[in-house]
């Protein structure tokens, strides 16, 4: 990394948060886990990459065998960038530590979405940086497919400290679908990704993050989302596999009029599973509005699904929603909405659920001639079904793969 | 084709209903009066077969089998549907998807847009089952989903009840279709029709009718003859009427 980009202040505030522990989820530590990483080479074309690690990373939705799909695709294995190209003119697609170095302006973008001293994860992110992507689209380009990022984990015990910078300037549009998995094996290790986000004047950015971690990763993402005038942030989490500790609060700020934030989750956790995942948005400008809606199931493992909304100014409206399904004894789901109004005029509303399958919604069901369990199964199958505005067809199809892939575990 | 001997039903420990006996032809619809409260939906849900109402004596025959003890799932693949008075939000789960289990699994797209247009409900078939319908949509989702399942017995729980009257006739068709109204012989299909006020009869005809207070049947008769005695008298007048 340049010295000349690496700010001095920011170095020296993560120097300072290097114990921090973060308000929320288990502490980790971070001494427990490797920072070396055997490097892995370069591949010109991703399509020769192992097969296994192929089926991995398409589970996630990264598709390597027909470029013809993506306009862009950004693979990190380990702390190696294995592939980073570009496939459309006005899209930019590099490690974020080519783009400081190309890029000095970039400075201005860096840490200003996440405090780099907010907690311990921050400071790591700062200190041992691994690379991480940075996805650009130029003003007024409109990408045609979406953009697709991988973050992947093969080596045991080691610890992965992204940092991903996207920037998608005026009036563009983008998807971008990021998948983060392990190799499939028993995998130790912990995935630490800053991810900051400037959706500006008119831009249109959707993020869909499909997560296919293992039973014994730790993993703790920083997001944070800034929103200029009319922009659109849409952003889709799913997480279906087990995950040893997961702890996110992703925040969006509304700082133009009319932004719009979307946060959709849907998240499963089986037996050994923590999650504790948020998504929170501020709305700091007139006529902003958002929309958070978290669907969770546990089979066993504990579900902690916040969220919160802030109105700052008015008129902005936000929603926020939450329901839970346990289908287990053991499971646990806990639904924490907040809402903040800090001015007369907020329009500020929240809705949570939680419990087992309505022994009614069976019933009815059943009186139309499903057996009982398939009854069930098409509960469960639309409570986990992603439908999303907006999304193209192909990527709703990815998605669907993932649910039914998950759904045969889940019955 | 159905046939209820001195059947008892509780709900939750309580007695609802309590020895009624009646039977269904074949092709014949059944009308049932009744004011809130007098048992019309227990004995409706205890005919279906849903586990909260106990037939604690007496036993329900279909086609000539004992179908008592037999589960919901079940009695609906021998040829039982019911239109639901407040049927429950199914979130996730779409109209479109319920309607194809209706039609036993068969992924026709065409059939089911043919039926949904029929029950003017195709621009509903992307919704979630029941979420944030209106009184008539509720009725004619129900609806929807019994022509897709094609029962040949309809038990009918207050299909005119929260209906206005632009959708009240619709409704009464899709009933009048069901029930093989437009046959005047070789009619199979049979029907058992719940109603509070009598409305749905100005749309749909009925063979005979009982009249169920406190939990039995009141009395039996000429569906028009009882509507016209409930017109004039109300429910309290029956309550004073000797049977």
């Amino acid at each position: 990394m340049s010295e000349i980009t690496r700010s001095k202040a920011a170095r020296e505030r993560a120097e300072r948060a290097r114990e921090k522990a973060a308000p929320l989820g288990d502490d980790i530590d971070l001494d427990a886990y490797s920072q070396v990483a055997e490097e892995h080479p370069y591949q010109d074309d991703p399509s020769r990459l192992p097969l296994e690690t192929k089926q991995r990373m398409l589970e996630t939705g990264v598709v390597l065998d027909d470029a013809s799909q993506r306009s862009g695709t950004f693979l990190q294995v380990d702390h190696s960038v294995v592939h980073s190209k570009a496939g459309q003119d006005g899209l930019e697609v590099m490690s974020t530590v080519t783009a400081l170095e190309e890029y000095p302006w970039l400075k201005d973008y860096w840490w200003r979405a996440v405090a780099v001293d907010a907690d311990k994860f921050t400071a790591q992110a700062e200190l041992h940086q691994t690379h991480g992507y940075f996805i650009r689209v130029l003003p007024g380009v409109k990408a045609i497919q979406p953009i697709q990022a991988c973050l992947y984990l093969s080596q045991h015990g080691l610890a992965q400290n992204v940092h991903n910078l996207i920037i998608a300037e005026e009036g563009s549009e983008l998807h971008i679908i990021t998948g983060c998995a392990t190799a499939p094996i028993e995998q130790e290790g912990l995935h630490i990704g800053i991810s900051e986000f400037y959706v500006k004047k008119g831009a249109k950015l959707t993020f869909t993050m499909i997560h296919n971690w293992a039973p014994k990763m730790a993993v703790r993402p920083r997001s944070g989302i800034i929103v200029e005038e009319g922009g659109v942030f849409l952003s889709n989490y799913i997480c279906l596999k087990p995950v040893r500790t997961l702890q996110m609060y992703p925040t969006a700020q509304c700082v133009g009029e009319n932004a719009l934030v979307r946060f959709n989750s849907v998240l499963v956790a089986p037996p050994g599973t923590i999650m504790d995942v948020g998504s929170r948005v501020i709305l700091a400008a007139r006529g902003s509005r958002t929309e958070v809606v978290a669907r969770a199931i546990t089979t066993g493992g504990i579900i902690i699904a916040r969220g919160h909304l802030v109105g700052q100014v008015a008129p902005v409206k936000g929603h926020l929603e939450c329901r839970g399904l346990i289908l287990s004894e053991k499971g646990r789901i806990h639904a924490i909405p907040e809402l903040e109004g800090l001015v007369e005029g907020v329009d500020l509303s929240h809705e949570a659920a939680v419990g087992k399958i309505a022994e009614e919604e069976i019933e009815y069901l059943m009186a139309r001639g499903l057996s009982r369990d398939q009854a069930i199964a098409a509960i469960v199958r639309g409570f986990l079904s992603v439908d999303i505005e907006g999304l193209p067809p192909q990527l709703e199809a990815e998605l669907q793969r993932a649910v039914e892939l998950s759904e045969k575990e889940l019955l | 084709m159905l046939e209820v001997e001195d059947l008892t039903v509780e709900v939750e420990g309580k007695e609802i209903v309590h020895d009624i006996s009646f039977n269904v032809d074949i092709g014949e619809t059944l009308v049932l009066f009744g004011p809130n409260g007098s048992g019309k939906t227990t004995l409706l849900m205890a005919i279906m077969g849903l586990p909260r109402y106990r037939v604690t004596r007496g036993r329900i025959v279909f086609k000539g089998q004992d179908i008592t003890h037999l589960p919901v799932d079940e009695r609906a693949r021998m040829g039982i549907g019911i239109l639901f008075q407040r049927p429950p939000v199914v979130r996730g789960v779409k109209m479109r998807e319920i309607v194809r289990a209706c039609l036993g699994g068969r992924e026709d797209g065409a059939v089911i847009e043919q039926l949904a247009q029929k029950a003017n409900m195709v621009e509903i078939l992307d919704r979630e089952v029941n979420y944030g319908f209106s009184g008539g949509e509720i009725k004619r989702s129900e609806l929807l989903q019994l022509m897709a399942q094609s029962p040949e017995f309809v038990l009918l729980d207050e299909p005119d009840s929260g209906v206005d009257l632009v959708n009240i006739s619709l409704v009464g068709e899709m009933i009048n279709e069901l029930l093989q109204k437009d046959r005047l012989r070789s009619r199979t299909n049979s029907g058992l029709l719940i109603t509070h006020t009598g409305h749905i009869l100005d749309y749909v005809d009925a063979d005979r009718a009982c009249v169920l207070l406190y939990g039995g049947i009141w009395c039996r008769g000429n569906p028009r003859e009882i509507l016209v005695s409930i017109k004039s008298h109300g429910y309290e007048g029956c309550a004073v009427c000797q049977k």
